[in-house]
């Protein structure tokens, strides 16, 4: 059933409209102001037009953290989206269970993200943390600050802790959605689990999943907080993912200008990334049997 | 059934591994915590949570992030609700562009954003309040609360609507009584995440404030001073923190898990 058009909803949507605009605008367009001045002073800029956005695009140092941001945040989807909604469909769905399971799951989403970092940091330390000494002690090498592939397992296996929950809970409250008759009516065909699962829950699911996707992509493709306490970007840049990279543009070397450009590729990136997992997403619900 | 009974337990269990490491970092000292290794504190002591109880910049933090939070996840469930519902119900000028543009808001890279951020809110004096915080958190959780309503409310069938209203039903009092309880899930979801993404987001928050509405979360930077860093108080003030997300999951869980009750409207 088609939706009908009715431009009086416009007036539902104004206020969050004005609310993000408030401070989605001015900051994007100060920041556009930076990206193509040379900021010498209060008071002095020179017009610089798209130097800044050549420069940068000619890091070197940028392409290989752009390729180990786009290694790591498409691990982080391929192993987040299955488990989150494998969780959910064998969570307890009533009673005590239920409520205790969906508390502790949360846990981990809870802690501030320099916290997350630094449990981690003593963690997985081979000689006085819990994860690097269980690894150690099963006759694996492994140690995080000296070895670039246990850093970046580490980084990985620290964010899968962190940020499964939020796939699993989206799908928690997605499957819950789903009316009953629809159950029944699998029933009364005689549907297996996976039949069920495959035509009934996921087509509901495409909601959420899609913005579980791009919650994943988009915080997972400008991590920083996290890696930056753990590992600080080490060993070597192994874990150095695009927005170290910005800050020690931004911050250490407090080069406004090319920092500033580097911000708008960055947000294109992850816009243009976004809107073919969201276009993508969109296909797949409508080529879907109705 | 079997094997998926034992996944759930075992999953929540590993979980739980590095939380137990937070708890029982917070229960020693930093002597014993860099010393060596030990699964349980030799000498579990309190000493790290009396330093935070008995520091009243510590309980300010607290009490400040709790107010912009609060604001936030309020302020973000309330405007989203009407708009969800006009996403998932019509079609108007430029909706799926909106849409879209709502989302785009999350994809700024923060690093280079705060100076303009503290620019705009310095200009019309709601620097160092918690409404500065809770307005620019809004840029984010504000979209993330209509995607995840507009998802949960276009699975309600819209005959749902068209009835109510043939039955005599003006829009507010449909929209109360029959179409909120039938999204409680979405709601509940919705609610926890503005209350989560707003709780642990920390540069804007440190940006916006100085000394009036300073968060817990700057707070805590304070624990790395020239003697090196205090582990032991950072970890508690991390178990701290948990404390009211996990209330607030436990007040939602109800909405969360029951869902859609279409058999008793």
């Amino acid at each position: 059933m088609e939706k009908p058009t009715n431009n009086r909803a416009w007036l539902l949507v104004l206020p969050v409209l004005l609310v993000v605009a408030f401070s989605a605008v001015i900051p994007l367009m100060t920041v556009v102001n930076y990206s193509v001045q040379d900021i010498l002073g209060p008071e002095q800029h020179v017009f610089v037009g798209t130097e800044w956005f050549r420069k940068v695009l000619r890091d070197p140092e940028l392409h290989g953290a752009l390729r180990r941001q786009l290694g790591f945040s498409l691990a982080v989807l391929a192993i987040e989206i299955p488990l989150g909604i494998a969780l959910a469909l064998v969570l307890p769905m009533r009673g005590r269970a239920a409520s205790v399971s969906l508390v502790v799951l949360a846990l981990p989403l809870l802690i501030p993200w320099n916290v997350v970092g630094t449990i981690w940091q003593i963690f997985a330390r081979g000689d006085i943390g819990l994860l690097g000494v269980a690894i150690n002690g099963l006759g694996l090498k492994y140690n995080y600050t000296a070895d670039a592939l246990d850093a970046w397992l580490t980084v990985l296996a620290m964010d899968v802790w962190h940020w499964t929950p939020l796939v699993a809970l989206l799908c928690y409250a997605g499957l819950r959605a789903i009316p009953e008759p629809f159950y029944q009516a699998a029933r009364i065909d005689g549907a297996s689990a996976w039949a069920t699962f495959r035509y009934i829950q996921l087509p509901r699911l495409r909601g959420v999943l899609t913005i579980a996707v791009l919650l994943r992509f988009m915080d997972s493709f400008m991590i920083y907080t996290e890696p930056f306490v753990l590992t600080g970007g080490g060993p070597g840049n192994a874990t150095t993912f695009l927005s170290q990279y910005l800050t020690r543009l931004a911050v250490g070397q407090f080069d406004l200008g090319p920092a500033a450009a580097f911000s708008l590729i960055y947000f294109l990136v992850v816009l243009l990334f976004s809107y073919v997992f969201y276009t993508a997403m969109q296909h797949a619900g409508r080529s879907e049997a109705r | 059934m079997r094997p998926s009974r034992l996944a759930i337990p075992l999953y929540l269990l590993l979980s739980l591994v590095p939380i137990y490491w937070l708890v029982g970092m917070s229960l020693k000292t930093n002597e014993e915590i860099l010393g060596g290794f030990s699964l349980f504190p030799r000498a579990p002591t309190l000493a790290n949570y009396v330093t935070i109880f008995t520091d009243p910049d510590w309980n300010q933090g607290y009490l400040n992030s709790l107010t912009y939070v609060g604001i936030n996840t309020v302020l973000s469930v309330l405007l989203a609700l009407p708009a969800a519902y006009a996403f998932s119900r019509y079609r108007f000028l430029g909706d799926t562009h909106l849409f879209f543009w709502l989302l785009s808001n999350r994809m700024a890279p923060p690093a280079v954003f705060l100076l303009p951020f503290f620019q705009l809110y310095s200009s019309i004096g709601l620097f160092d309040t918690p409404w500065a915080v809770a307005l620019a958190h809004m840029l984010f959780t504000v979209p993330l609360a209509v995607w995840i309503l507009e998802g949960f409310m276009s699975g309600v069938p819209r005959e749902i609507d068209e009835t109510a209203y043939i039955d005599g039903y003006s829009f507010p009092r449909f929209f109360l009584r029959i179409f909120l309880p039938l999204v409680r899930s979405g709601v509940g979801v919705t609610a926890f995440f503005c209350f989560m993404f707003s709780w642990v987001e920390l540069l804007l928050a440190r940006t916006l404030t100085s000394v009036d509405t300073k968060p817990i979360a700057a707070t805590m930077t304070r624990t790395v001073s020239a003697a090196g860093m205090d582990w032991g108080v950072l970890a508690a003030a991390g178990v701290i923190t948990l404390v009211p997300g996990a209330i607030v999951i436990y007040f939602v869980r109800n909405y969360i898990a029951k869902g859609f009750a279409l058999g008793r409207v």
